[in-house]
């Protein structure tokens, strides 16, 4: 059983870990401009189907651009988001729970009337909403995402903070004269992090799904990005001739994210069962 | 006729860990056996390895293991749950959690009627309110429709007692009935468990760690000490000639009125009962015993100390503190 | 029991205030909406016209006001691109919305709860991490793309479902499949732990010491008492479910309310999207309160204090 849980842990890292790497490297990486088109090459088959051609390993899509450029040009969009959707949230959520979990009363009450409004609100509707009035831009969904995605954040950083609030150090640090901010900086918030660590892995999950959704809607990251959403969504067309279209990225985004869960998961158990202080 | 409950060289393991070592035990009909010994001991693991309660992890085997002649080594969970409620009931330390919160007191109690009897609900319900009233809580009617919370914690015990005894079982076990008890409660709830036992013919295993208890209502007492049946007497017999050194020690602990001197310090046994893993042979008590010698690592015979009185302990009958290292 | 539910609907109101006032803000986002209303092409008259026609002339606050108003009275105005009253709209769709909601619901909790319960009783198996790992990877599914391929197998290479509409109720089924993935995971965690919870209380002990079948062990004394966080988990999931349908809707096709609220985005018809997003914000907090009394009826403890 334990070993099957490093399994995960480990094969969580290898996908998450791969997925940064080719974030990083994809320029470097790529065998074609992922933004050339190519008119005369449109919508061939990937290597393992018939028709398949040279140089186009995963095909190209329906305006000739190179598959294979496209889907690693988008994982770079999918980890940005991700990462950067979850520090917002993460700042805004964590300064809400933090506040709320330590000083308690009426903050606290404000606090827990946020998130319970927060959760009553619809969120990819809303998302959209905001998307489609202000302009789509990567700014724009990563700035609307880091504002609705905060809500676990606050919900587990604010229990944690109560329980560390209560704990001896803490009073100690207050018999010794530290003031508040110190204690919040120094005492508290490097013991709530472990927790926090977890729920943002499955932000980074959720922010990646959500903005697939949107540029799939063609609300979320503007055409030509190569979104996986957004390439999923200019392939819907085709998708009944031409499956692979949909689904080569679908596949990704569905690996990504199912990585970035199983790192989640094993990082939770490796907190249950102590092995991390 | 067999004994009601036969129980020999039970052992039970968690793991690595053994909590009951060859304990052996038996019980009469109409009689009830004090199972005595400090918290860890292995008294309440032995009670549910007979009730086959024991949790999942936990392994089980005996060299005989009967009740009323059957053997329950053999039987499967089905056959268990057809005696268990209903031949051998058994009622646990904790009244105030050992209740389910979601039911009524009077559909908690009448589903065991339903489920070995058959018959009707009325008619189990009807049951059930005689019962309580036996076991005298008032106004038995009012109480069947009410939820555990909103009873004490003695009348939750109470009808812990009447849910067991919902079939007439032969056999009641009682794990520790009054340990998380008012001291007033307590005594209520002994007196009506010996009560009910001589009312009704009971066999009553009676698990405690409380001597004074003992000495009110044992007919017979088995001392268990690190998983081990160290002594086993009648009750009088064994207050009055205690042969184990650890059953000494134990009742050293016990004050006495006008036995001991205002003042006089209390006995008190050094040391906690230790863990043993499957491996250890010799004495269990021997690290704890003043008496211990190098032959106390070896195997220890059962020796007798007369009529139904057996110890497990190298020392002979009537020994005397610092006479004993002599053979 | 009295206090508690007046002030579990007092904080239901203030949501409800809130969300009205964010979902006003919400359209105000974007700076003029009288140019957005009038559309591309429109010249600098236009748009003055229909500042005028729109009472975008008048003062925000005023707007608010008004605004707040007539939606207190289920009025939401006129839409702007359907030319019909918003609340005629919603409640013509709505009825497919909630199908939806409660085929997805009923899907889930059908696959969650034997899963979850299995899950218990088998704790620290092979059984019960395959079945986390299937939570897992349901967690992980895009919900678009799953109805695409979902089209794709079970529509046009199998032939046994519909592809897109609302004919019969044939055509609820994919969609349903799609949105009970999202609500899988959380259902069924919740029903593992509090059914290990349950099964490793001292009750649970006292239902085999009074020898009851284990049927009647699990499905009767911890099941119940597991109820009660899925009951609350539950009531979330369908109020998510609502207002993921949105993805669903314009996935399938489907006409209720998500796919209106699609289409209104896109036509920036703005009376429309406030409604439904504060309908959807009111249907999730009465589903969250709805949750809270049936708790109070599963438990007697609550019931009585």
């Amino acid at each position: 059983m334990k070993a099957l849980r490093d399994i995960g842990l480990a094969s969580g890292a290898a996908i998450v870990g791969a997925a940064v790497l080719v974030a990083v490297f994809a320029p470097l990486l790529v065998p074609h401009d992922p933004f050339a088109q190519d008119l005369s090459r449109r919508l061939l088959p990937p290597f393992w189907m018939e028709g398949a051609r040279e140089g186009h390993l995963l095909g190209t899509d329906q305006l000739g651009r190179d598959y294979l450029s496209r889907l690693l040009y988008g994982a770079r969009i999918s980890m940005l988001i991700g990462i950067a959707t979850t520090v917002a949230s993460g700042l805004i959520g964590i300064a809400l729970g933090v506040a709320g979990g330590f000083f308690g009363g009426r903050i606290d009450d404000a606090v827990l009337f946020a998130i319970t409004a927060r959760l009553s609100i619809p969120l990819i509707l809303v998302a959209l909403a905001v998307v489609s009035v202000v302009g789509s831009s990567l700014t724009v969904v990563v700035m609307t995402l880091g504002l609705l995605l905060w809500d676990r954040f606050a919900v587990v950083a604010r229990v944690s903070t109560m329980q560390v609030r209560n704990l001896d150090f803490v009073a100690a640090a207050w018999a010794a004269g530290c003031s508040r901010s110190r204690i919040v900086l120094r005492e508290i918030l490097p013991n709530i992090l472990s927790p926090l660590a977890v729920v943002a892995t499955l932000e980074v999950a959720l922010a990646i799904l959500l903005e697939a959704a949107l540029s799939f809607l063609g609300l979320g990251v503007p055409p030509p990005l190569p979104s996986w959403g957004l390439m999923i969504a200019e392939g819907k067309d085709y998708m009944f001739f031409s499956p692979w279209v949909i689904m080569i990225p679908g596949v990704a985004l569905f690996v990504l994210v199912f990585g970035i869960n199983l790192l989640g998961d094993g990082l939770r158990n490796l907190l249950r069962t102590g092995r991390v202080a | 006729m067999s004994r009601l409950l036969e129980v020999e060289a039970l052992e039970v393991s968690f793991g690595a860990a053994s909590a009951v070592r060859g304990a052996s035990l038996a019980l009469d009909r109409g009689e009830t056996l004090c199972l005595v010994g400090e918290s860890g001991c292995g008294k309440s693991v032995t009670a549910l390895a007979v009730m086959g309660l024991l949790a999942r992890n936990a392994s089980r085997g005996a060299a005989r293991l009967s009740f009323d002649g059957q053997d329950l080594r053999g039987l499967d969970e089905r056959g268990m749950s057809r005696l268990r409620g209903n031949r051998m009931a058994m009622i646990f330390q904790e009244p105030m959690t050992s209740l389910n919160p979601a039911y009524t007191v009077g559909s908690q109690m009448a589903e065991v009627m339903l489920r070995h009897r058959g018959g009707t609900r009325a008619a189990a319900m009807a049951r059930a309110e005689d019962l309580l009233g036996r076991v005298r809580i008032t106004s038995p009617a009012m109480r069947l429709g009410q939820y555990p919370h909103q009873l004490s914690g003695g009348l939750r015990q109470r009808v812990m007692i009447a849910m067991a005894l919902m079939c007439d079982p032969e056999l009641l076990i009682a794990d520790e009935p009054t340990t998380a008890l008012d001291v007033t409660v307590q005594a209520q709830i002994l007196r009506l468990l010996l009560d009910l036992q001589k009312d009704l013919g009971l066999a009553m295993l009676l698990i405690t760690h409380d001597l004074g208890v003992v000495a009110r209502v044992a007919h017979r007492v088995a001392v268990m000490y690190a998983g081990e049946v160290v002594e086993t007497a009648a009750a009088a017999d064994l207050f009055a000639r205690p042969t184990h050194p650890y059953t000494r020690g134990l009742l050293a602990c016990v004050p006495v009125p006008g036995k001991v001197a205002r003042g006089a310090a209390l006995g008190s046994i050094a040391g906690v009962v230790p863990r043993l893993g499957p491996g250890f042979s010799g004495c269990g008590f021997r690290d704890r015993c003043g008496e211990a010698t190098a032959a106390c690592g070896g195997t220890i015979a059962r020796a007798s100390a007369g009529e139904g009185h057996d110890y497990l302990c190298r020392l002979p009958p009537g020994w005397r503190a610092g006479a004993g290292a002599a053979p | 029991m009295l206090e508690f539910l007046a002030r579990r609907l007092l904080v239901a109101l203030l949501v409800c205030a809130t969300v009205l006032t964010f979902a006003f803000a919400l359209t105000r986002l974007g700076g003029d909406l009288a140019i957005s209303i009038a559309g591309p092409n429109a010249t600098a008259a236009d748009i003055e016209q229909v500042r005028v026609a729109y009472g975008l002339d008048r003062p925000l606050p005023l707007q608010f006001l008004e605004w707040v108003g007539r939606a207190a009275t289920g009025d939401f105005g006129q839409s702007y691109f359907f030319k019909e009253k918003v609340s005629k709209l919603i409640f013509d769709r709505l009825p497919i919305t909630f199908a939806l909601g409660l085929v997805g619901l009923s899907i889930a909790l059908a696959v969650a709860l034997p899963l979850g319960i299995v899950s218990a009783l088998r704790e620290g198996s092979w059984t019960d991490r395959a079945i986390s790992i299937v939570a897992l990877l349901g967690q992980a599914m895009p919900s678009f793309w799953l109805g695409l391929v979902l089209m794709i197998t079970l529509g046009l290479h199998l032939g046994w479902l519909p592809i897109s509409g609302t004919g019969s109720w044939e055509h609820f089924v994919m969609p349903g499949i799609v949105l009970a993935f999202s609500a899988i995971p959380a259902l069924l965690r919740l029903t593992r732990s509090g059914m290990i919870d349950a099964l490793a209380s001292d009750y649970i002990r006292t239902a085999r010491a009074k020898g009851l079948s284990r049927r009647s062990i699990v499905l009767k004394h911890a099941a119940r008492n597991a109820a009660m966080p899925v009951v609350s988990i539950a009531a979330v999931q369908l109020g998510f479910m609502l207002g993921g349908s949105i993805v669903i809707e314009t996935v399938f096709a489907l006409h209720g309310v998500g796919f209106l609220a699609w289409e209104s985005i896109s036509k920036n018809d703005f009376p429309t999207v406030q409604a439904v997003v504060l309908l959807l914000a009111c249907i999730y907090t009465l589903l969250t309160l709805g949750a809270d009394l049936l708790n109070a009826v599963l438990d007697p403890r609550l019931r009585a204090s």
